[in-house]
């Protein structure tokens, strides 16, 4: 069997808002292998977080089109019953906010074990507590033998999303999408939390989806990268050639607006990602926000190109893109964010 | 927990104090006093002020008040006038009778609402979801008298599926298993009467609360983790959106006790609302004095009920 743990193919998600589709997801293909850490960058609204959804099969009331090839079989639209085997087994989440993910009135150790009921039903009630029991450990709980048997809202933030991790690793997954797991967090828990992934990934050598807006994170622990933008994914690279070389204007913008050090002015993308409803669906959707690229350097049906191996760019203005002086001359205000 | 109960227990305490005092500040306040009623109308100023002194009842409010309480406590209502018995014996008759219709329209009102409010808010927007919502609005529009009043009609006198009137049928030995059935029977019109239109308010808080916690993230990580949908609700939807209706449940008690006022005229049903009632009219005073305290304390011990029911249900209500 091959490396791919999870492929994309041609991958469209779709929503109706007053009896019309949408596409949040609009033709995205990519891989993730095994061992291996994907990152996946965007502004918000770029359609990361409906990426994840619609691979662990989460949406509601969403178009699906296009494959998604897991463990070398199309999960795209199957049965809640089918799914229900892969989900939190084979294939597992982190979510975003660890203080809404968990249920308020259920005991922490009866969470973790749900998954554990749910796959492992031949597990005794003993073996299953002291499974708990080791995860919470394995995620870095003090006393999980007392947090067991505590509620969520006796935890703090960064403990919670412990918690949503031992859920998610519970029964060693192949894939973990990891939705932004940092971003509801302070600074110094991030990086614990972050540390954690990295030996969890080091220790059962599963594929990751590592999905967030934060590229200091993405340089910290992805191997490859994909940058999205409305729906699509604009440029997908190894994590050196995505931060040294990076070719597609958003991408560019995208780094240059991280603060440097002893720098004084801070490059800011004009404009904000377009609404679904808004969304240009024709030429380069990026085109409106570097306005001053004349526009008959974007291709009228912009693909991906392979620019050098394994490296893609989507449309062909990446050739003419400079960043026009008078952007730099916003100043930093406050404390931006990297 | 148990220190938090024994604290909403002490609360309750100042409650009942106050409401006590309303209504003897409110009794007081009524024009006519107990002697009113009971002497002959005949009788010169002179005397009846005599009379007065002599019972007591010139002395200053607090003196007064303190007498009734410590009567209440020992169970001591004072005297009806128009039954000629002591309040306490009367109520206990009537007490019961109404507990009976309150227990059993609440399981009417629960055994109709829990389920309603489960399909309902499930399948929000669907047909069945539409007709249930629409059976609501119905039921918030029609008001209890009028629909008492028509299902006496339809299943009392046109169809006479149940008695009309009263509690038990005449001449039937208490304790005996007809006397149960006959009591089971004379409450069941009167208990689905007020069960229906007063579950309506249940159901669609339930309903909301279904449609609001099935968006919650909580409910993503249950489906993550591999749960089946009917799993996701029985286990984690469900027992978030009852907990309002479980704090709602000593309201309940107290659309209860309004509802028993319409419901057991309309039924000539011999309850404490119909006894309310009847002492209104005949300014029967220490029994009204009797049932209004009583309805109150009921309310506050609804509240209370609610609030440990709510602190067994929902661990963040528990105090440390």
């Amino acid at each position: 069997m091959s490396n791919k743990l999870l492929e994309l193919q041609n991958l469209k998600t779709s929503f109706r808002i007053e009896d019309k589709y949408y596409a949040a997801v609009d033709d995205v293909s990519i891989t993730v292998n095994k061992n291996e850490v994907l990152g996946i960058v965007g502004e918000s609204g770029s359609g990361k977080s409906a990426l994840a959804f619609s691979v662990m099969g989460l949406h509601n009331r969403a178009k699906i089109e296009g494959n998604i090839v897991f463990k070398g079989k199309n999960i795209a639209n199957s049965k809640p019953s089918h799914l229900n085997k892969i989900r939190g087994d084979a294939m597992a989440m982190i979510f975003q906010d660890p203080l809404t993910a968990l249920n308020p009135l259920m005991k922490i150790g009866d969470q973790i074990a749900e998954t554990l009921i749910l796959h492992r039903p031949n597990m005794s009630n003993k073996e299953r507590t002291e499974h708990v029991i080791e995860l919470l450990n394995m995620v870095g709980i003090p006393r999980p033998v007392y947090v067991y048997e505590q509620f969520p809202h006796e935890l703090s933030g960064g403990m919670r999303q412990r918690v949503v991790i031992a859920i998610a690793i519970a029964n060693r997954p192949e894939l973990l999408i990891a939705d932004e797991p940092t971003t509801a967090l302070d600074v110094t828990i991030q990086a614990q939390i972050l540390d954690l992934i990295r030996t969890l990934k080091n220790e059962m050598h599963a594929g990751i989806i590592l999905i967030t807006h934060d590229l200091g994170v993405v340089a910290e622990m992805a191997d490859r990268v994909a940058v999205m933008y409305a729906g699509q994914i604009v440029e997908i690279a190894d994590v050196h050639t995505l931060f040294e070389k990076s070719k597609h204007p958003y991408t560019r913008s995208l780094l240059n607006s991280v603060p440097a050090e002893g720098q004084d002015k801070l490059h800011v993308i004009q404009g904000i990602v377009p609404g679904l409803k808004n969304l240009p669906r024709k030429g380069c959707r990026f085109s409106h926000r570097i306005p001053w690229v004349d526009p008959s350097h974007h291709e009228e049906n912009p693909e991906l190109h392979e620019v050098a191996p394994g490296h893609f760019v989507r449309c062909t203005c990446y050739k003419h893109f400079y960043f026009p002086d008078e952007t730099k001359e916003v100043h930093i205000h406050g404390n931006p964010r990297g | 927990m148990w220190k938090f109960v024994v604290r909403r227990l002490l609360i309750t305490f100042p409650q009942l104090i106050l409401l006590s005092l309303i209504i003897f500040l409110m009794a007081q306040a009524m024009p006519g006093d107990a002697l009113t009623g009971l002497v002959d109308p005949n009788l010169s100023f002179e005397a009846k002020e005599e009379l007065r002194e002599k019972l007591g009842l010139n002395a200053p409010w607090h003196v007064k008040y303190a007498e009734w309480v410590s009567g209440v406590v020992q169970g001591d209502f004072g005297e009806s006038f128009r039954f000629k018995m002591p309040v306490t014996e009367l109520l206990e008759q009537r007490l019961w009778n109404s507990f009976l219709l309150g227990v059993m329209t609440l399981v009417f009102t629960y055994v109709i609402a829990i389920p309603l409010g489960i399909i309902s808010g499930r399948y929000n927007d669907t047909i069945l979801d539409s007709s249930i919502t629409g059976y609501t609005y119905i039921g918030f529009a029609t008001p209890l008298f009028i629909f008492a009043l028509i299902m006496l009609f339809v299943f009392g006198y046109q169809l006479q599926w149940f008695p009309t009137s009263g509690s038990v049928a005449p001449g039937l030995q208490p304790g005996s298993m007809e006397y149960i059935l006959s009591k089971f029977n004379h409450l069941l019109l009167p208990a689905l009467s007020m069960a229906l239109i007063q579950t309506v308010s249940t159901v669609q808080y339930l309903r909301s609360e279904i449609v609001d916690t099935k968006q919650r993230e909580f409910v993503i990580t249950a489906r993550a983790k591999g749960a089946s949908e009917s799993r996701v609700y029985n286990k984690h939807i469900l027992r978030n959106s009852l907990l309002p209706i479980a704090a709602f449940f000593g309201y309940e008690i107290s659309f209860l006790i309004t509802g028993t006022l319409f419901v057991e005229q309309i039924f000539a049903y011999p309850g404490m609302g119909l006894l309310f009632l009847e002492s209104i009219n005949l300014r029967d005073y220490s029994v009204v004095n009797a049932v209004v305290l009583l309805f109150g304390a009921a309310a506050i011990f609804g509240a209370l009920l609610s609030d440990i029911i709510l602190s067994i249900v929902d661990p963040r209500i528990r105090i440390k």
